[in-house]
């Protein structure tokens, strides 16, 4: 009985729950999502991290996309002084000291092509769809944070109503509807930029062709789909 | 942040494994660890030991019945944990948890109790009365042949089941510490060693479990203690505790010269939050005091009362070390930052889902499980008491 009533309820919330919403023109193999980051562009305002949360409903203290300031001075390169309070939500406090570089580092789920927290997924319900977007099943997560502790980068969390994990969609729902996220639509400098790397006329090509592009934690081979332009060595 | 030193990305300031997640390492390390000392008596016919061995079969049983109840009441939906048998994710090694888990059940432990207890069970239910009876009944399956020929095979087959059993054994925990191993994001946890490491943990915190209690329930009966089966069972501790620690000190000095980015972190780590549960009572309390001691009983000829305190004390320092290795495991890696430029802090709640209460109840519940095994299944015959009047 104890197997056979809660597989019951999972059977018939399954049927309940019918199929996902349908975007007719939308072919899903013909994309391959991921995003641009163009480190010097960002000013560290916070807008992407407010559209984020109001687009997504994230709850507060949690974080689909947040934004790090890094200072770096001749001293603290392999420790540099970092924050993001609020996850850089209200922006940053003015910088006090002039010595070292400061810049500002967007950070999101990479939307890994070989992702960790979708190969530990206990029962799959986290994903990577045909183009090349990390998903979670909500009506199917167990929300046993296997796949929180397997992210490298610290992007997904538990979602404190829901109690199953909860991460950057990329926005899904507009990105199949030729909209982009709402984190690059607010950027004011263009420093976010969705990028389609099945599609030959998206600049992104273009782009990686000719800047010194990287991706976040390069040694953990997770096919990060996050490009950062400009990206100083030590980021973590 | 209240509770944060240095940076943290922002989703990490909450851990997400708590107490419960300690709990359950340990407990199916207990069951494993109970399992190999059981086996010593079948398979290797340490006969020494026999005083403990189905003690140390309803131990396993009990805790392996307590295993999954931390992880289910961790998880965020529980209700929907039967998927992870019906729909598994086949690169998930969580995923396998049901398996392994019902597979030592059913196809080991419950197997090789039942004919080990077969002829007892056929016996009780001929003699008992009333619901009693019933519950004897339905535990003989029908099976009430205990002539000669019909014991000889369960003996065959129980043997048969414990050779299985031992890799099954070294499978369900060194399966609980690939979980952790397996995790490349998270330094304090990724190392191949980890299972083995787990393994050899699991051995020495079950049999030194099986000890305490053999000697604790001894006692509680006023009957006389087998001082041969303990000299043996701490000689088996001694031996099995020092690879154990030769394991996590080759994986420690390893981490230390290879100094990886990750290193200044873990040290400051080490030097700050778990210094107290990592190196005073892991490893000066839980890990050299207690290899000291029965390292002084295996060379020095003591008296056996002096010689059993020694085993007393030994085993409760080590149920303590080990249970603090599982807390530096799970609790300790979720302290840092993965950006290893930041440390956060673990409050345990007292009266929540994953609080200390419901640690509490969860590690009391096994002891109940053995105590209502041990009133059905009595694992003491007339053998183990001559056996320990001698």
């Amino acid at each position: 009985m104890l197997i056979l009533l809660p597989a019951a309820a999972v059977a018939w919330k399954s049927v309940q729950a019918g199929t996902p919403e349908d975007s007719p023109n939308y072919k899903m193999t013909d994309h391959w999502w991921g995003m641009l980051i163009d480190v010097p562009k960002c000013i560290g305002c916070g807008n992407c991290v407010r559209a984020c949360q109001t687009e997504n409903d994230v709850p507060d203290g949690n974080f689909r996309t947040w934004v790090e300031r890094y200072h770096v001075t001749d001293e603290n390169m392999t420790s540099p002084e970092v924050i993001s309070p609020d996850g850089g939500k209200e922006g940053f406090p003015v910088a006090q000291e002039d010595a070292g570089k400061y810049f500002f580092v967007p950070k999101l789920c990479n939307h890994c092509a070989d992702s960790p927290c979708t190969q530990v997924c206990p029962v799959g319900a986290t994903f990577v769809t045909p183009d090349g977007v990390v998903m979670v099943d909500q009506s199917y997560c167990l929300g046993c944070a296997y796949c929180v502790q397997a992210c490298p980068y610290g992007c997904r969390y538990i979602h404190p109503e829901k109690h199953v994990a909860d991460k950057c969609t990329l926005c899904y729902h507009r990105i199949t509807k030729g909209l982009t996220t709402a984190c690059c639509e607010t950027c004011p400098t263009g420093a976010r930029q969705l990028v389609d790397l099945k599609n030959p006329k998206d600049p992104i090509h273009e782009f990686l062709k000719t800047h010194s592009v990287q991706v976040l934690k390069p040694q953990m081979a997770t096919g990060a789909k996050a490009y950062y332009y400009d990206l100083d060595g030590s980021v973590r | 942040m209240n509770g944060v030193e240095g940076f943290m990305y922002p989703n990490e300031i909450a851990l997400q494994w708590s107490v419960l997640i300690v709990l359950y390492p340990f407990i199916t390390g207990l069951v494993a660890g109970a399992f190999i000392l059981a086996s010593l008596e079948r398979v290797f016919r340490v006969e020494a030991v026999k005083p403990t061995y189905r003690l140390a079969l309803l131990t396993a049983l009990a805790f392996l019945l307590d295993a999954p109840l931390p992880l289910q009441l961790h998880l965020g939906h529980p209700e929907r944990s039967p998927e992870m048998y019906f729909t598994p994710h086949s690169t998930s090694a969580m995923a396998m948890f049901g398996y392994v888990y019902l597979w030592y059940l059913m196809a080991v432990l419950v197997l090789e109790i039942w004919l080990d207890y077969r002829r007892d069970i056929v016996l009780m239910s001929q003699q008992s009365k009333g619901f009693l009876r019933l519950i004897y009944k339905v535990m003989t399956l029908g099976s009430s042949n205990i002539s000669e020929r019909s014991l000889a095979i369960d003996e065959r087959v129980g043997w048969i089941v414990t050779i299985i059993g031992i890799p099954s054994a070294f499978m369900l925990h060194g399966y609980v510490g690939f979980i952790f191993g397996s995790i490349k994001a998270n330094p304090w946890w990724s190392s191949p060693l980890m299972p083995v490491v787990f393994i050899f943990s699991a051995m020495v915190s079950g049999i030194a479990a099986v000890m305490l209690l053999y000697m604790a329930i001894t006692k509680l009966r006023k009957q006389k203690i087998d001082v041969r089966c303990v000299d043996s069972i701490a000689m088996y501790l001694f031996y099995i505790f020092i690879i154990d620690f030769s394991l996590e000190m080759l994986d420690l000095i390893h981490r230390i010269y290879e100094a990886d980015e990750s290193f200044k972190s873990l040290n400051f780590l080490v030097h700050t939050q778990l210094f107290i549960p990592h190196i005073v009572i892991q490893i000066l309390m839980g890990t050299l005091v207690p290899i000291v001691l029965l390292g002084i009983t295996q060379v020095i000829k003591l008296p056996e009362i002096v010689r059993k305190r020694m085993y007393a004390v030994a085993g409760c320092l080590t149920m303590v070390g080990i249970f603090a290795m599982r807390w530096n495991v799970v609790i300790g890696g979720q302290l840092f930052s993965k950006s290893f430029l930041g440390f956060t802090t673990y409050k345990m709640a007292l009266v929540t889902r994953e609080g200390l209460l419901a640690a509490i109840a969860l590690t009391i519940l096994p002891f109940i499980f053995l105590w209502v095994l041990i009133k059905l299944l009595p694992p003491w015959g007339e053998e183990h008491e001559a056996a320990a009047a001698d």
